[in-house]
């Protein structure tokens, strides 16, 4: 007897048994789904994260930030004057593992004004322009600034989709067009700025699709007096991330430093020092000689004070791993377990229906069946059975994955990747031939004479 | 050399620690073509050597040649094969499966012996038709009679072309008409000269067989064989 009618016998036995078969079924189909699902809604999260990854700058990105200078060089203080465009040069000049360098220097308290609008909260960074590439920003309208605006220090800026929103006017959100900006003038703490470019709106992809949503839906009438509807943020969690991003306003460095950080009373000069400096080295496989070279080259500007510090993503990165693989741990062994249970409800199945079906096998032996030929019966059995259940897992997936996904608390779109589909389906395939084993040796086993005296 | 050559077969089982022979040192030989009965009391042993003749069960001692094959040698893989090949089996409860129908039940033994698609319809078909029962081939068991059942399973013991059909208490479930249907149809099998054994407790049964074994308590008692010269009237039913 070949594989091919075994498995004709197998779909006649389960088609004789249908009500039986399904529920049989249903176990694997549970367990399948759940898998699937478990896994869509990790790959969600896990795409959100890295989202939020990319958008702080990616894990190439580093920060260098100001530090106490260490007790042991404390005597050394009035040496120290921080970190300046001496830095940068440096870096740029002789550490060939860091590809780029931006500075970060902000003065407090500039307020952002339009006629009589103004921001809630704006990111007012003075930097080069290399800080768009550092930074992962794009440009959607106009330009960055340039290298002769930082020369010149012109009173030009370069606006994220906030800002923009603030004091323009949500066009968008209103359902038409967005204004462009370009060559309009904004107010930066009493200093007129002529915009010149425009970012792109940052979001997540689940923001993205949720704002096309809505512009599709018509517009209602509000209700009420006329009001802001999104104060405080709408959206969740590592939306954060992208209203910080969406504030930003970028001037050159040096419109910054004469503008806003002009000579004081006890100061003869404007404070020369950065706040941050960002750098993007070649590779993350490169990350600890780039930090080497990159403190060997500061410590030599800072005639050895050692009042700076490395930031770089890996902790992000390392927490987003762990807490990917956490979810999928704890996940994947709820859905394995369903899909064991699934399994256990086959072989309950199958040993009854061996039981039922003693004579059945006695008669089959008698007429030059094989233990082997029994074997396999069995075993085909509930791996049809088994495989039928995973294949209907896997369309049920699609629904559960929509029913999770409304009501998990889980900001990100699951995503059903190929990969969860093909494990859950293997297992499942696996888990029928498993449980397919001991009634099939049962079965298998069985004395033909008795089987044939079975009543 | 004939079919079947049982020698010294003994088969004893232990209930209890008492010991039945259901079989004791018995010796038979069944030459191809022969057409004989089993004959004996309930519980006399006829069935246990039928099982054990069909390489169904193996005997505790003694051994069986069958077809110039050493069956106590073989492995279960190749009595399943012999069986399969060389013996078919007809039992008083028909033994056919319900949820088949007629031709899949009669193609059975040609799927385990691993014959094409086109070649099980045609041979089942025929075998079929030897039975009387080409017309009733998409039917289920249970939409037949007992008689038609019986002709089935019949027909499903031929289909492969045995070396030897065993029949236990074939018509011990027919009314007493339809067992004399299927006792012609045994009669005509052999003729076309197929070796066939019938195993029956029913000495009218046994008359109709040229060759009688008669047993009791695992021995042979009695064998009666009409073919021999001068014995045909006492193989006939006197008696009655
Ligand atoms: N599995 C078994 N365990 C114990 N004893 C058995 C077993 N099978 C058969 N026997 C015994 O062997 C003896 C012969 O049994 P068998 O079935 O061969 O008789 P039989 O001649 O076919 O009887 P009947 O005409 O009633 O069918 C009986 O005494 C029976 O009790
Ligand atoms: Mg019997």
């Amino acid at each position: 007897m070949n594989l091919l009618n075994a498995i004709t016998v197998g779909f006649k036995e389960i088609w004789a048994h249908k009500f039986r078969s399904i529920l049989t079924m249903l176990g694997i189909i549970l367990g399948v789904s759940s898998l699937v699902a478990m896994s869509a809604l990790v790959k969600g999260m896990e795409n959100g994260m890295r989202e939020v990854l990319v958008a702080v700058g990616g894990l190439e990105k580093i920060r260098i930030e100001q530090q106490d200078i260490p007790t042991a060089q404390q005597h050394l203080a009035d040496q120290a004057i921080g970190m300046t465009v001496h830095d940068l040069h440096a870096l740029k000049a002789s550490a060939p593992l860091v590809t780029q360098v931006a500075p970060e220097m902000r003065a407090r308290n500039i307020r952002v004004t339009k006629g009589g609008k103004t921001t809630e909260w704006a990111n007012v960074v003075g930097t080069w322009p290399s800080a768009v590439d550092i930074n992962q920003h794009i440009i959607e309208h106009g330009r960055m600034f340039n290298e002769v605006d930082d020369d010149s220090a012109r009173n030009v800026c370069v606006i994220g989709t906030n800002i923009r929103d603030q004091l323009f006017g949500d066009e968008e959100e209103a359902g038409r067009q967005p204004i462009i900006p370009i060559g309009d003038t904004i107010n930066l703490g009493g200093e007129p700025f002529v915009v010149v470019g425009v970012f792109e709106r940052y979001e997540s992809e689940t923001e993205k699709k949720r704002r096309a949503f809505e512009r599709a839906q018509p517009k209602t009438e509000q209700s009420g007096p006329a009001r802001s509807r999104g104060w405080g943020g709408r959206g969740r969690g590592g939306d954060f991330i992208f209203r910080m991003k969406n504030s930003t306003i970028y001037i050159p460095l040096n419109t910054m430093y004469l503008k806003f950080k002009s000579a004081t009373g006890t100061n003869s000069l404007p404070d020369p020092r950065l706040d941050v400096i960002n750098m993007r080295i070649t590779s993350i496989d490169e990350l600890e000689p780039s930090l080497q070279q990159a403190r060997n080259v500061l410590m030599h500007t800072h005639k050895g004070i050692e009042d700076f510090s490395f930031m770089t993503q890996e902790d992000m990165s390392k927490n987003i791993g762990t807490a990917i693989s956490n979810a999928r741990l704890s996940g994947g062994i709820i859905a394995v377990i369903s899909l064991l249970v699934g399994g256990i409800g086959i072989m309950n199945i199958m040993l009854a229906s061996i039981t039922e079906r003693i004579r059945e096998i006695g008669i089959r032996k008698a007429i030059g069946a094989s233990d082997a030929n029994v074997f396999i019966q069995i075993l085909v059995e509930s791996t049809v059975i088994a495989i039928i259940g995973g294949l209907a897992g896997l369309a049920t997936s699609y629904g559960l994955v929509e029913v999770l996904g409304a009501i998990s608390p889980v900001d990100n779109t699951p995503e059903i990747t190929p990969t969860a589909m093909v494990v859950a389906f293997a297992f499942s395939a696996l888990v029928g031939v498993v449980a397919g084993i001991i009634p099939a040796v049962k079965a298998a086993r069985l004395d033909p004479i008795q089987a044939l005296r079975y009543e | 050399m004939a079919l079947v050559e049982l020698r010294n077969v003994s088969k004893i089982y232990h209930l209890g620690g008492e010991e039945i022979r259901a079989l004791d040192d018995l010796s038979l030989d069944i030459d191809g073509g022969e057409f004989i009965s089993i004959i004996g009391p309930s519980g006399s042993g006829k069935s246990t050597l039928m099982h054990i003749l069909g390489c169904l069960d193996t005997p505790t001692r003694g051994t069986l040649k069958l077809d110039g094959t050493e069956i106590q040698n073989a492995s279960k893989r190749e009595l399943a094969r012999i069986r399969n090949e060389k013996i078919g089996f007809v039992f008083q409860f028909f033994n056919l499966l319900p949820k088949l129908n007629v031709m899949q039940n009669v193609e059975l033994p040609m799927i385990y012996a691993g014959a094409s698609t086109s070649e099980r319809r045609d041979r089942s078909m025929a075998a079929l038709k030897l039975v009387g029962l080409e017309n009733r081939s998409q039917h289920r068991p249970m939409q037949l009679s007992g008689g038609q059942q019986q002709r089935v399973a019949i027909a499903r013991a031929l289909v492969n072309n045995p070396k030897i059909v065993f029949a236990d208490e074939p018509t011990g479930n027919l009314d007493s008409h339809t067992g004399e249907a299927i006792l012609t149809l045994f009669r005509k099998l052999s003729e076309e000269g197929r070796t066939i054994a019938l195993v029956t407790h029913d000495p009218e049964i046994a008359a109709v067989t040229p060759r009688r074994i008669e047993i009791r308590d695992g021995k042979v008692a009695k064998q009666l064989d009409a073919r021999l010269a001068g014995l045909d009237r006492l193989a006939s039913p006197a008696t009655h």
